[in-house]
């Protein structure tokens, strides 16, 4: 790996320690690297300042020159440069660290600037904690607690404001709860590339709202409630649903597309409330599309399979087993995995394939990207199976070389983890001539017609890594148990791979992982528990030549122009 | 993304639209009409109608909402149609010092109205406004475009027989 | 001592019998002598003239004229915006109404030499909007220049173009706000810039480099170049160069406006000698000097300390009337000399009142952008309002006081300073009256003046 080129280095001082940071960092950034808290709303690492909430206000001062001889000016009490304090504080959000920038991030002039700026906050702010979602997340609750004066002195009438305005499908707009701070209307504009909120009316009395007739309802609306530091923007879904404090937060990534949104799920004993997403500077900065956040519905749909099947009739997992294995043994087998398998469950569907001398197929999801976080390739881990060698070329929508060999009569047995293979270009015909073991989570035409149906977990109920675009292995984590009757995936295939007199691989993702990076070239220099969250980059050169059909998109600017119409066939 | 909109409709004289097209030559970036735009429009049609922000917008490749921030930030533009005669009467504090307040409501009583509503004739809305910078002469009262200085109660008496004059003179 | 006499140097047509605001009577009166002498010579050193005048701005701020222009980023290559600001707002202010409507010529004049010092192109007149009459004199003088090539393309001949529009306000005083103004030039929300780093003469205008000057500051332009700069400073006092046109509005028996040379007059004689004393049979209370903003002035207090006269250093002991009104001397005794609008309170006004109209003001002109301004600024409106027309308290001076102190220095602009001044000023100096109103209202006459 390219090391990255060395930013220039700027020294400041804050609250008496020197630091050097990259140029072009500003003050509260700065004061975050020594762990030093400046509170505040409106600025927000990915947007363009704003300066308005006036929170993040902090003493500063620069080293003192003379100015006709430009010489450093010494105070005679300390032996040191003096510095020049100005009297008045200023906003760290808006100042970029400059050579000897002294920063005091608490002084007596601090805390009296974060009282006034606090209680100016919660003079006109509605008595909604009881009834408001922001509860336990909400940064006036929390620098209020830190930073305010702790009592109220006024007395007078509250503006009165819309409340639970539907701003979009998606979006609930509180506007006595809102701060003013603009991060919404930023991100619409300069993120999302839709510039539909704004202020009208001025004063205390601007009010924030979308044109009449106009609606918050882009496919990244949901971002403006995670940025929203009060309770004014708020998830409809998640609305009045369960208190953020009673909520578990698992790491996981989106499975929408190959961009691999870094993602956490919230979840309270068993059941997911809502997805947000995580920083990642590499992949998806703070943001995550409104489209991937609702597949968590996936998880407690009612065409789960929960059920072990032989012959249509339902039995053990043993006995299943037992009989898939008999299948396997009679040869002419073909895989068809997923790209939306782990690549941990690719790397076992390899040792099966190898074991009964399987070809492996992957079918293809593409669609058109959005060129923000939504990639043209809708499986996020095509590259997985790339990696552990399931498959060499890209793949596509239909599974042509399979159907020829079926009508061929090549094939007698076809395992499936989780595709169906009649909308992947298989005909029922052809599934009546084979012997069909599924293992997936979800009802389809396929699971409905298979010999063996083998019920497995979602993506939330396991743990495991997927291999995004910018071939950055990224792990994701068990956030909810799974359903009664399902098995893990990893379970399942070790089971089938010991069948067939493989010696038998461990079927947990810890005790895996040495395995797999004794037998991938491209993994063979890690160990998983040293993946840090934010994910690794993988030597993609083996694969360069290959035609994916991501374009780009936020991060990602493939190197050779896009080969899309001929990969989307 | 919204479904387009049908193209918003208003009922400019073509002098008033003339002006638009000169006006938007004067700037480098479109944006910067919208002042200038709402003036002529509101004095063409008396106020700013929903269907004005949206063809202002539209005029100016602008989204609707840039223009409703605007309307609404600056309170000489009005959203509905008003009396005939707009009395704008300063409340600031020299001409408060010098009788503004007792000049706004002797104009009210004088036309049967209270503050920012039409009379019932429909002749006179009567408002306050902010400092109208003429306060050596105050109380000042701007009535449409012609500013009344020193509007002590004989001068409001005066000042109001001539607007019933003139209304009478329409009819 | 009495008054000295009123030196009418940019007023010196208004009200003047026979002087219409046309081009002919400007030209007849010596009119464009002074811009055609001026394209002959080299910005740079027209530049410098305005430099060695001292003229310091006339809008409120009085921030060094030719200082302002040195700041302007000339390397960037983006073209260079001039403006004049023309939304005069601030309360007590009426000068630059007089010029534009009486004397506009004198304005076009003095913008289009500075725009010659500077490079300018293009210039606009941002002009409030609740002066129809003044936005449609100036097009028609400005046509008239055109006319007679003074403004447009080739300027008499010299190969140099600026144009010159006027963009009409409607009806926001945080327009008069550099940055707010040049947001609101842009069509939007007049909220202003941050500044690191929107500085208009960096970052101004379309982020192009911006000059914003007053219409009377660039009036005193013309006549730096007219004299030179060093004969211009000779006016006025050290510091403080030039004339200055104080409004004066309020509790006196000639209100209007008195063109002196800058310091060289007191408030005693302005309001004594020039406007003829206090309303028959009332006393003076207090005076805001320079434009509501202004911290407040209570009539019997004393100002002492030292003072630089030459390069002594000398005591004084003033009264109200002893002050001298120039920026120096006022920004030392506590206020500024600001706008120069003169607000003349005499002892009918009740203090609390007075403030709960001028805490009205600003909370209606707060843009609401930054949170100490716009929650604030309400804050003290509701507080004072509710003293006025509602409960009164004892501890509602201290609250009032408390939350003023709360604003200043915290927000991107001077509103902020603007807009807490004047309640922490007449809390300083009027406390004995707010901690007694809820007393004393129940015995005010019913019927007395109502201020909000």
């Amino acid at each position: 790996m390219i090391a990255a080129p060395k930013p220039d280095l700027v020294t400041v001082n804050i609250d008496g320690v020197d630091i050097s940071v990259p140029k072009g960092t500003n003050v509260i950034e700065a004061a975050k690297l020594l762990q030093k808290d400046v509170p505040h709303y409106c600025y927000h690492p990915k947007l363009s300042v704003a300066g308005n909430c006036r929170m993040c206000m902090i003493e500063m001062g620069t080293p003192a020159f003379d100015p006709a001889t430009k010489a450093p000016v010494i105070d005679p009490a300390t032996g040191k440069q003096k510095i020049n304090w100005i009297p008045r504080p200023q906003i760290g959000c808006g100042t970029t660290v400059s050579p000897g920038l002294h920063v005091k991030t608490s002084s007596p002039m601090v805390k009296d600037a974060r009282e006034g700026v606090m209680e100016f906050l919660l003079i006109n702010h509605p008595l909604d904690c009881p009834i408001c979602d922001q509860a336990g997340e909400c940064k006036l609750q929390e620098q209020a607690t830190g930073y305010g004066r702790g009592y109220s002195r006024f007395i007078e009438e509250k503006n009165v404001k819309p409340k639970r305005t539907q701003l979009g499908p998606r979006v609930t707009l509180d506007d006595e709860r809102c701060i003013l701070c603009s991060r919404c209307v930023r991100f619409s504009k300069e993120i999302a590339n839709d510039d539909v909120l704004g202020f009208v009316d001025r004063g205390s009395y601007s009010t924030l709202t979308c044109h009449p007739g106009k609606k918050l309802e882009n496919n990244y609306s949901l971002n403006t409630v995670d940025i929203c530091p009060v309770g004014a923007l708020t998830s409809t879904d998640f609305r009045f649903k369960m208190r953020v404090w009673f909520l578990k937060q698992t790491n996981t990534v989106d499975i929408e597309s190959s961009v691999g949104v870094n993602a956490v799920v919230w979840s309270r004993e068993g059941t997911i409330y809502r997805l947000t997403p995580r920083r990642n500077d590499e992949v998806n900065d703070t943001w995550m599309p409104d489209s991937g956040r609702i597949l968590y519905k996936q998880v407690a749909a009612t065409d789960r399979l929960t059920v072990v099947k032989l012959n249509g009739s339902d039995t053990s997992l043993d006995i299943a087993l037992h009989a898939a294995a008999a299948l396997l043994k009679a040869g002419s087998v073909s895989i068809v995995g997923s790209g939306r398998a782990s690549v941990e469950e690719q790397f076992l569907l390899k040792q099966l394939a190898t074991a009964t001398g399987a070809q492996g197929h992957l079918v293809a999801r593409t669609a058109t990207g959005d060129k923000l976080l939504i990639s043209a390739d809708r499986n996020p881990n095509v590259r997985g199976a790339l990696v552990t060698a399931l498959i060499s070329q890209l793949p596509c929508a239909e599974l042509k070389q399979l159907s020829r060999e079926i009508d061929e009569g090549k094939i007698k047995t076809v395992v499936s983890h989780g595709e169906d293979l009649l909308a992947a270009g298989l005909t029922a015909a052809q599934l009546a001539k084979v012997a069909v073991i599924y293992i997936g989570t979800h009802v389809n035409a396929t699971s409905a017609a298979a010999n063996i149906i083998l019920p497995t977990l979602h993506t939330f109920e396991k743990a495991g890594t997927f291999v995004n675009q910018q071939f950055r292995i990224q792990k994701f984590y068990a956030a909810v148990p799974a359903p009664q009757g399902a098995t893990n995936d990893l379970v399942v295939l070790a089971k089938l791979v010991a069948s067939t007199g493989t010696h038998p691989p461990a079927s947990e993702v810890h005790a895996l992982w040495p395995a797999i990076a004794t037998a991938v070239p491209a993994l063979s220099t890690m160990l998983y528990k040293n993946i840090p969250d934010t994910g690794l980059l993988l030597d993609a050169t083996p694969w360069a030549g290959l035609p994916f059909v991501e374009g780009e998109t936020l991060h990602h600017k493939p190197a050779a122009p896009v080969a899309a119409e001929a990969a989307r066939s | 993304m919204s479904t387009p909109t049908i193209s918003p409709s208003v009922n400019l004289k073509p002098e008033t639209l003339a002006r638009i097209d000169e006006v938007i030559t004067h700037y480098p970036v479109k944006r910067s009409a919208t002042l200038p735009l709402l003036h002529l429009i509101q004095e063409d049609a008396g106020y700013i109608s929903e269907d004005a922000v949206l063809w202002i917008a539209q005029k100016l490749e602008l989204q609707p909402i840039n223009v409703l921030e605007v309307v609404t930030f600056y309170p000489m533009f009005r959203r509905a149609p008003i009396g005939r005669r707009h009395i704008k009467v300063c409340r600031t504090l020299s001409c408060a010092l010098l009788g503004g307040y007792k000049t706004c409501e002797n104009f009210q009583k004088e036309f049967n109205t209270t503050l920012s509503a039409t009379s019932p004739d429909g002749e006179v809305t009567v408002d306050f406004v902010e400092c109208l910078a003429s306060c050596g002469t105050a109380p000042v009262v701007l009535i449409d475009e012609i500013l009344h200085e020193k509007v002590d109660a004989a001068k409001v008496k005066q000042i109001s027989a001539q607007i019933r004059a003139e209304a009478a003179a329409r009819k | 001592m009495p008054a000295p006499a009123q030196h009418r140097l940019i007023f010196q047509h208004i009200d003047e019998p026979g002087y219409s605001n046309d081009i002919e009577c400007y030209l007849r009166n010596g009119g464009y002598e002074v811009l055609k002498k001026a394209v002959t010579q080299k910005p740079e050193d027209l530049r410098e003239e305005v430099k060695k005048s001292g003229l310091r701005g006339r809008g409120g701020a009085g921030f060094p004229c030719g200082f302002k222009w040195s700041l302007v980023d000339r390397k960037s290559g983006k073209p260079i915006y001039l403006i004049v600001n023309a939304d005069e707002s601030e309360p007590g202010t009426f000068k630059d109404r007089y010029i534009m409507h009486q004397d506009p010529h004198q304005l076009i004049e003095g913008t289009m030499i500075s725009c010659f010092a500077n490079d300018v192109k293009q210039a606009y007149i941002y002009i409030r909007g609740e002066m129809p009459e003044g936005a449609r004199i100036l097009e028609k003088a400005i046509a008239e220049a055109r006319a007679k090539n003074l403004v447009g393309p080739n300027i008499l001949g010299t190969g140099y173009s600026c144009e010159i529009y006027v963009h009409r306000g409607a009806g926001a005083y945080i327009c008069g706000e550099e940055t707010g103004l040049i947001e609101s030039l842009e069509g939007k929300r007049a909220n202003p810039r941050i500044k690191p780093p929107y500085f208009p003469a960096v970052l101004g205008l379309y982020q192009c480099p911006t000059i914003v000057n007053n219409v009377e500051t660039l009036c005193h332009v013309k006549h730096i170049v007219q004299q030179g700069g060093a004969e211009y400073a000779k006016i006025g006092t050290p510091g403080n160069t030039g004339t200055r046109i104080f409004c004066v509005s309020g509790h006196v028996q000639r209100p209007g406006y008195y063109e002196f040379p800058a310091g060289t007059v007191t408030m005693g004689q302005l309001l004594n000698d020039v406007c003829g004393g206090p309303l028959p049979g009332r006393t003076f209370k207090a005076v805001i000097p320079g434009g509501s903003s202004a911290k407040v002035l209570r009539f019997g207090e004393r100002y002492k300390g030292k003072r630089k006269v030459g390069t002594d250093m000398v005591d004084y002991d003033w009264g109200v009337e002893d002050v001298p009104m120039d920026f120096d001397s006022l920004a030392m005794i506590g206020s500024m000399g600001g706008s120069g609008g003169v607000i003349v309170m005499d002892d009918s006004v009740n203090m609390v009142e007075a403030l709960a109209n001028i805490n009205a003001f600003y909370q209606h002109e707060s843009c609401g952008q930054c949170t100490p301004c716009r929650e604030g600024s309400l804050w003290m409106k509701k507080i004072s309002s509710r003293m006025v027309h509602g409960e009164a308290r004892k501890e509602d001076a201290a609250l009032l006081k408390s939350v003023a102190d709360q604003i200043p220095g915290r927000t991107i602009c001077a509103f902020g300073e603007a807009c807490s001044w004047p309640t922490q000023s007449f809390l300083i100096k009027f406390k004995d009256e707010f901690e007694g109103y809820a007393e004393a209202k129940k015995n005010l006459p019913a019927d007395r003046l109502s201020l909000v």
